[in-house]
């Protein structure tokens, strides 16, 4: 093996130079996020450490209000989303009911957490579709006098995080039920007597529940700091922590930037801490569980909760849908007043009207999109190439995971401020690769999740059979393992483009406001309330991802047309 | 042990199909209590799914007809969690994520009530099965044969009015195999359990002593 060795002797840098290409910019980041927080930044005048920062920060009256916010509306969502999967999967899990959901919830994965927000809103505005279809008919044709979005409690924001994070997890939640053998174990529970959701919730969530752990840190994580999101259906005054922040760090007065830095290490704190507590909790929680167990009540029939978890599960999947389809009928509206359902007239007036602008933003945000996922898919594949030729244990295990989730795991607002200062100190921000590279921050984590499953099931024998008949492992990878994994990898690909155009604040800091995608000129929209350009811009944030998702599905399937054996392949 | 209730597993025209495929059957036979009844076939006939539907959990790609009764009470629209029938497999199923004496626990019929008697309950179990002072060990660190011996006691302690084996000897070795099947059937026998027993070797068959049937290959029609 030594020749295999020897060949593959580049390829040994290629881990660590992935993880220092991306976990670099994230210490950096934070770090140059630190020193402002404790007054050092000597482009703006800050030569000495002091906590005038701090001191600012927490003179702020509306902070208190902020904090909260951040924690009710992030912990709330987050525990929601968990409730609501879980408990679909214990009553549903042996049901084709999770089957039909799967094919519902891949749109919804590939939208941007904006696109998703908007329609949130459009489906439970006053003058909304919801109101439309349900109240006018009650109540006449003037719009009821409400706050529902952007409610003070950040209600809206809760939905909107629900309507995005559930499918997420239920993804995950379907990929570790497949990964672990536990339908004999729960059939087993139910032969001693226990109920089909007590024997689930017994048996295979305790053993599911870890590979889901760092999923749902990294939405608590997002909920807890989303901006995009905040600022479409959550309270403008005050605002969630992290939208507060993104103000200040936009403020002209440049005085600003240190108090929020302060803030930006105090959101990082807030995340740590309600980890923490998360983790404290499950201790809990299992210790209790356990004493319950060790009872041996066996539970009831479980048909009402069966029914709940059902048409929750339903009701988040149908409401994302119908927003989105709200949104493409105002893309596409002409006259829609107040209590008609459906728009009286057509008119392609917004798309016409705003087409040059538009098109010069999709341009820009696709090339951003395809040089982020392509470096990621790269990365990955050479990455996950040198596990497999020196046969150890690839990244997806243990450590390996946590490093790769880190960027995930780490408020936003908490480094990029950071990595913003030092684009400026080389003089690259404000330009599209320092976008693109800030993106694939978040977009390699996806990528390398996403192929390292292909790539751990591809049957390695293959491998061995081409070494056996004399080929380089260089010739075999370009070979075979590249057409054998054509799919997945165009999949991968598709991912990370989704996870591209979806982002905003990384856009935000490292385009310097001079580079404007899709997703930033959205989320600034929503001021301006102007429902068919929001919508032609929810729109177009659909189809990108959408033309990837669909690009992964055709190519592959052209390529091997006369290959019966690559149809049900991976 | 006495005062356990006697019964008997019926089943009374039962076949199976698996799409245009029947599978077996119609089959009728009577199980009576402490009684060991054996099922041979070739791969594919059916022996494990006739198993599954006797506890509820058949896939529903198959289709069964006929009818299946414990002590006389028809089994068709009970849940699986309601028919208390066990069932041991091939692999031991031991759940990786509690200690042995925790299994124990999880089958252990709730009717034993308060702490202490439940302790008892399983210290004796673990006693029956030559298992003292395991309950706290972590079941990946049992021989095969302690893991064997568990699943039984767990399947036992949940007070079950039928027993199906699926096979639950062929991944023992042959040393093992004899002692474990002695095991096995004397407790099935001292529980007055009506049992099945699904393999493929006809040492099984020898040992269980009772009746044994031949299911035939799938006929395609």
């Amino acid at each position: 093996m030594t020749a295999v060795q020897r060949r593959g002797g580049l390829l040994r840098f290629v881990p660590p130079f992935t993880l220092a290409l991306f976990l670099g910019p994230l210490f950096a980041g934070l770090l140059w996020t630190l020193g402002p927080a404790f007054g050092y930044l000597p482009a703006l005048g800050g030569e000495r450490l002091s906590l005038a920062p701090w001191q600012a920060l927490f003179a702020y009256p509306g902070l208190g209000n902020a904090v909260g916010l951040s924690l009710g509306t992030g912990l709330t969502a987050t525990l929601l989303s968990v409730a609501i999967v879980t408990a679909l999967f214990a009553h549903w899990h042996d049901s084709r009911l999770i089957a039909r959901l799967r094919r519902l919830i891949a749109p919804l994965l590939s939208v941007p957490h904006a696109a998703l927000a908007f329609g949130l809103a459009f489906l439970i505005a006053p003058s909304g579709w919801l109101f439309r279809l349900f109240w006018a008919p009650l109540a006449g044709p003037v719009p009821p006098d409400l706050t529902i979005v952007q409610d003070p409690l950040g209600l809206a924001l809760i939905g909107g995080l629900v309507l995005k994070e559930v499918p997420f997890l239920f993804l995950i939640m379907l990929a570790a039920s497949g990964q672990t053998a536990t339908a004999g174990q729960v059939a087993q529970a139910r032969g001693f007597g226990y109920g089909k959701a007590r024997a689930w919730c017994a048996v295979a969530f305790p053993q599911l529940y870890p590979q889901l752990r760092l999923p749902v840190f990294a939405v608590l994580t997002y909920a807890m700091s989303t901006v995009d999101m905040a600022i479409i259906l959550g309270p403008a005054t005050p605002p969630p922590l992290a939208v507060l922040l993104v103000r200040w760090f936009n403020d002209p007065d440049l005085a600003f930037r240190f108090q929020a830095s302060a803030g930006a290490i105090l959101q990082l704190l807030l995340v740590a801490g309600t980890v923490l507590l998360w983790l404290g909790a499950e201790r809990v929680i299992v210790r209790a569980a356990r004493r319950r167990l060790m009872a041996g009540r066996r539970g009831g029939t479980g048909r009402f909760g069966a029914m709940l978890s059902a048409g929750t599960a339903i009701t988040v999947f149908g409401t994302a849908t119908a927003g989105l389809a709200t949104m493409a009928l105002w893309a596409g509206a002409g006259r829609w007043r107040y209590p008609d359902p459906l728009p009286s007239d057509w008119s392609l007036d917004a798309a016409v009207r705003h087409g040059p602008a538009l098109g010069g933003h999709v341009a820009t945000t696709a090339g951003i999109a395809i040089a982020a996922a392509g470096a990621a898919l790269v990365l990955a594949l050479a990455s996950l190439e040198a596990g497999q030729r020196r046969t150890t244990a690839n990244a997806n295990g243990g450590r390996g995971l946590v490093l790769l989730y880190l960027p995930l795991l780490v408020p936003q607002v908490a480094f990029l401020f950071g990595i913003q200062i030092l684009l400026v100190q080389a003089g690259a921000d404000g330009t599209w690769p320092a976008v693109a590279w800030s993106h694939l921050l978040f977009v390699l984590p996806y990528v390398f999740l996403a192929l390292g499953g292909a790539y751990r099931d591809l049957d390695p024998r293959y491998f061995r059979t081409g070494l056996a008949l004399g080929r380089s492992p260089a010739a075999l990878f370009w070979r075979l393992r590249l057409p054998l994994l054509l799919r997945p990898i165009l999949v991968a690909g598709a991912i990370g483009i989704a996870v591209s155009v979806g982002e905003y604040l990384p856009t935000l800091f490292a385009g310097a406001g001079r580079v404007t995608t899709v997703t930033t000129e959205a989320v600034g929209l929503a001021a301006g309330g102007d429902r068919r350009l929001i919508g032609l811009y929810a729109v177009v944030q659909m189809i990108l991802p959408g033309l990837a998702f669909l690009a992964a599905l055709i190519i592959p399937a052209w390529c091997f047309r006369r290959r019966r054996g690559m149809r049900t392949a991976a | 042990m006495t005062g356990m209730p006697a019964n008997t597993l019926e089943l009374r025209g039962v076949s199976l199909r698996l799409g245009p495929r029947a599978l077996f059957g119609p089959l009728d036979l009577t199980v009576a209590p402490g009684d060991v009844v054996t099922l041979m076939g070739p791969s594919g006939c059916g022996k494990s799914s006739l198993l599954a539907l006797i506890c509820g959990t058949l896939d529903p790609a198959f289709r069964a007809s006929g009818e299946i009764a414990l002590d006389g009470r028809p089994l068709r629209d009970l849940a699986p969690e309601r028919r208390r029938v066990g069932i041991l497999f091939q692999d031991d199923l031991l759940f990786p994520h509690l200690s042995v004496a925790d299994n124990l626990a999880f089958g252990l019929d709730p009717a034993v009530r308060g702490r202490k008697a439940r302790a008892a309950a399983i210290a004796a179990a673990l006693d029956d099965a030559g298992l003292d002072g395991y309950g706290e060990r972590d079941p990946a660190t049992l021989s095969g044969g302690q893991r064997a011996r568990v699943a039984l006691m767990r399947t036992l302690l949940a007070r079950p009015r039928a027993l199906l084996l699926d096979e639950p000897f062929s991944r023992l070795d042959a040393g093992l195999r004899d002692r474990i099947r002695r095991f096995v059937f004397d407790h099935a026998r001292a529980h007055a359990l009506p049992t099945l027993l699904v393999t493929h070797d006809a040492e099984d068959a020898r040992a269980a002593g009772g009746t044994v049937l031949e299911l035939g290959a799938p006929q395609a029609d």
